[in-house]
């Protein structure tokens, strides 16, 4: 057990940029909205899935939408813990403990700020590991939990509550009841009891942010940020190059696009595509997969090792493009079936990074 | 016709004099003061006495200056400033001023009121604006506040409830000045509504500036239009700076770089400008400056206010060289505006990086005397363009060679060969292309808007918001019929369906006069 400290919150938010793979919304709003909520109502408590009791009510809590509408159209205290409060009632339990549903982006400090306001405990955990665009993205659909519950709310007051077959219809309905909500919500789904939460939880996850957040930010030393976040993450260093055409056009609800860089350095004469849809999904090096999705990529600026998000990322950019092995959890068939290259319709099969870099060096 | 121009720096003001085909009649250099306005003065009466120029002929004076940002900065004269934010139910997590410096809320002893207002994203409002609220906010306001913010959710989308609230205000407060974030910044609240709060709180020094300077002119016996120049590298009626006296910051990067295109004749270069302590790299993309994509901060505050993408360096002609073992030091450490007392070259005992290239051969200045450099300067001096050569090809965005142009108090000190250069141009006036920057005369207008495609096509958006960037730029004063568009960008809002579109648009045409 330990307290937030403002200075953890800003370093989650750097790492969770990093972990948001490209995606996942810019940490600032979360980090705000989590400093808000604990400078009025107090300290928050972060617990490891050690500390969990069997009994304990694990319950996540996340925002849906754009975040470009999340940026102007700020949650209200009340739209914050409607969700919970709206689960609690459909439940009949009380909620004991607060989780993160998504370490990379903003969604990672969205829960802080509800557990600031409601006294509840944080748990040191998520179900991605990193972000991803669907609502059936986590780790309890890959052990087959289901999401029976999704509670919703607005900062009108509306709050709705959905019992989803399964986690693409939680997806489905959910992702309707946004957009009528104008295009930005606070959801909770998956709530689970502790034993369970042990089982599914990617533990560590905000520690880990924090982490990498620490590590950018104290950049005096020799060694050079981006090599200790790579040592950190058990990561790869793909491409050094500089950003070329970037081609971004919108199918369904998400930017969908490509990033072509050419190598630098030791890539000198080489031709590095990033291909992403929110976050990115592909990395390809002169046409052959170098990284490939659930594999987390992440672009960072060659000079601070600071993440570039896809909408960030600029023609002429100095960049590293770095790669991470995800958690095993998704390395199982039905984690590659969930967020693998052919669920978003790419014609390859998923090879994991290790074995990429190895045929690649050899 | 002759143009004057004026462009303060941290270190020197500099002027120049241009007749009606932009070319150079005379240029000067004075240290800045600690008033600021001793520098402008000086600058003004000597341009006013000089034999050449004709005091009539003087009808256009533009200012580039560092006064707001040092009011910000130093919290020095800042007004006292309500805010009202038209979001609830919405917004409430994050109130204005969460995250900035405690000792500048304490200098704009703020009243904060959050009403029931603002938009969604497709223009339907979240809340209507309520009469009594906004009465209520006026009582609240009235006697503690000396101008006012307004700031409504998603105003770059529809203005209409913003523009309400200030016109209900102004009849109740009838000589407040009034920021409106609609007219100061893009999508995101928190850093619009910061930008309209600076604006807002600027009031009072961008007064003084914009009088002084005119009072200024005035006692030199000119009578010219005046212009103030903005950080997006064109300018704005003296009458237009009054009201948004935030566009007035980090113009200084920015003039220089336009300075750079006009005295070269290059629209798409590299600009290097070599100072005393540091130098600048900027990129110039069809003659105005690459704009930086990150949120920026001015004085602690994160805003998402337009600025040029620069990157800065240690080095310039003050920079100190020191021995370190067996291999030479540059910089960062700079003997700056004493460079003439303490240069080996000028009797003093540091060796500088104008001592080097004095000793070179490279550079040559009357009186200086480098026989007492005994140092390998040969070995030292391809150090220099090394760090030059390496920072330029950091903003360049490609491989393929581009032309640098050399400016600034420092230029000479560079070889006009650079690697990565397809040339070097070193051009005249060098020294104060940073004056010429703000005596040339583009006007701008810029539009951020979103635009729901449900209602309306691609095509008539990127139109709709071009002919608002037009219409922009023609109220502050430019030339209708020779307005150019320099940007037009759109981006997708991600995690949506239905498509929706953030469009970017910047016009930029010559001073009707």
């Amino acid at each position: 057990m330990r307290w937030l400290t403002e200075n953890d919150i800003e370093h989650i938010a750097v790492g969770a940029a990093v972990l948001g793979t490209g995606g996942g919304g810019d940490p600032f709003i979360g980090k705000m909205m989590a400093l808000g909520a604990i400078d009025k109502h107090g300290p928050v408590k972060v617990i490891n899935i050690d500390e969990l009791k069997d009994d304990d009510f694990v319950l996540p809590v996340s925002g849906m939408g754009a975040p470009s509408v999340l940026v102007e159209k700020i949650p209200s205290f009340d739209q914050l813990v409607n969700p919970l409060k709206a689960y609690e009632e459909a439940i009949g339990k009380k909620v004991t403990v607060i989780m993160p549903i998504e370490v990379g982006g903003v969604n990672s400090l969205i829960p802080v700020a509800v557990a600031a306001m409601t006294g509840l405990p944080i748990l040191d955990g998520d179900a991605m590991g990193r972000a991803f665009p669907e609502a059936q993205m986590v780790s309890f659909h890959l052990d087959g939990l289901k999401p029976e519950l999704v509670t919703m709310a607005d900062e009108q007051g509306n709050h709705v509550t959905i019992r989803p077959v399964n986690g693409l219809w939680s997806e489905k309905l959910s992702r309707q009841v946004t957009v009528a909500m104008g295009g930005s919500t606070i959801v909770s789904d998956y709530g689970v009891d502790g034993k369970q939460a042990k089982k599914s939880v990617i533990p560590n996850t905000l520690t880990l942010a924090q982490k990498i957040g620490e590590l950018l930010e104290k950049r005096t030393e020799a060694v050079h940020p981006i090599e200790k976040m790579l040592q950190l993450l058990k990561g790869r260093l793909l491409f050094k190059g500089k950003a070329q055409l970037i081609k971004r056009g919108i199918q369904g609800g998400f930017t969908r696009g490509e990033a072509h860089f050419t190598g630098m350095d030791d890539d000198e004469h080489s031709e590095c595509i990033l291909y992403f849809q929110n976050e990115h999904l592909i990395a390809k090096r002169d046409g052959r997969p170098i990284a490939l999705t659930p594999d987390l990529i992440a672009v960072l600026d060659e000079e601070t090792g600071m993440p570039i998000t896809t909408e960030g990322l600029r023609y002429g950019a100095r960049v590293i493009i770095v790669a991470f092995p995800a958690h095993e959890k998704w390395r199982t068939p039905i984690g590659i079936e969930t967020a693998g290259p052919r669920y978003f319709k790419y014609d390859v099969d998923y090879v994991p990074l290790e074995q990429l870099h190895e045929e690649e060096l050899s | 016709m002759i143009r004057l121009g004026i462009d303060v720096g941290g270190t020197n003001t500099d002027g120049v004099l241009m007749d009606e085909s932009y070319r150079v009649i005379t240029s000067m250099k004075t240290p800045t003061t600690d008033d600021v306005f001793t520098g402008i003065q000086t600058i003004i009466q000597q341009f006013a006495s000089h034999p050449a120029v004709n005091l009539e002929d003087i009808q256009v004076a533009t200012l580039g200056t560092t006064h707001c940002t040092n009011a910000i900065v130093e919290r020095k004269q800042l007004n006292r400033v309500g805010v009202i934010r038209l979001s609830l139910p919405s917004g409430t997590t994050i109130p204005p001023f969460l995250g900035w410096p405690n000792d500048l809320v304490e200098a704009l002893q703020p009243e904060i009121a959050l009403i029931h207002g603002g938009y969604e994203y497709n223009g339907e409002p979240i809340s209507h604006i309520r009469h009594e609220e906004l009465d209520h906010v006026i009582e609240q306001m009235r006697g503690k506040v000396e101008s006012i913010a307004v700031c409504g959710v998603f105003s770059p989308v529809l203005q209409d409830q913003e523009k309400y609230v200030v016109e209900y205000l102004q009849r109740a407060f009838p000589n407040m000045p009034i920021s409106m974030s609609s007219e100061i910044g893009s999508v995101g609240l928190i850093e619009r509504e910061n930008a309209t709060i600076l604006n807002a709180a600027l009031m009072t020094t961008i007064r003084q500036v914009s009088q002084g300077f005119r009072r200024a002119l005035k006692e030199a016996g000119i009578e010219a239009a005046i212009y103030l120049g903005q950080n997006d590298g064109t300018l704005m009626t003296g009458d237009y700076a009054e009201q948004y006296p935030i566009f007035t910051i980090a113009c200084g990067p920015t003039n220089s770089i336009r300075g750079a295109a006009h005295l070269s004749n290059v629209d798409n270069a590299i600009v290097v400008d070599i100072g005393g302590t540091t130098t600048d790299i900027g990129v110039l993309v069809n003659s105005f400056p690459r704009q930086t994509s990150l949120a920026v901060e001015v004085g602690g505050v994160r805003t998402n206010y337009r600025m040029p993408d620069i990157y800065a360096i240690g080095f310039g002609g003050g920079t100190c060289v020191t021995q370190q073992n067996e291999s030479w030091k540059v910089g960062p450490e700079s003997v700056g505006y004493c460079l003439m007392q303490e240069a080996i070259s000028f009797g003093g005992e540091t060796l500088t990086a104008t001592d080097v290239a004095l000793a070179v051969g490279e550079l040559e200045i009357e009186g200086a005397d480098c026989s007492r450099i005994t140092e390998p300067v040969h070995d030292i001096y391809p150090l220099f363009t090394q760090l030059v050569a390496e920072a330029v090809d950091r903003m360049k965005t490609s491989a393929t060679p581009i032309p640098v142009i050399l400016v600034g108090g420092g230029a000479a000190l560079m070889p006009t060969v650079l690697e990565g250069a397809s040339e070097v141009i070193r051009p005249a006036h060098a020294s104060v292309a940073n004056a010429v920057g703000a005596a040339l005369g583009d006007i701008s207008g810029t539009v951020e808007k979103v635009y729901a495609l449900e209602n309306i096509t691609h095509e008539d958006a990127l139109q709709q918001a071009k002919e608002e960037a037009i219409e922009q730029a023609v109220e502050a004063g430019a030339e209708r019929s020779k307005i150019e568009v320099i940007e037009l960008e759109d981006y997708p809002l991600a995690y949506m369906p239905g498509n929706a579109i953030l469009v970017k648009v910047k016009v930029a045409g010559p001073l009707a006069l």
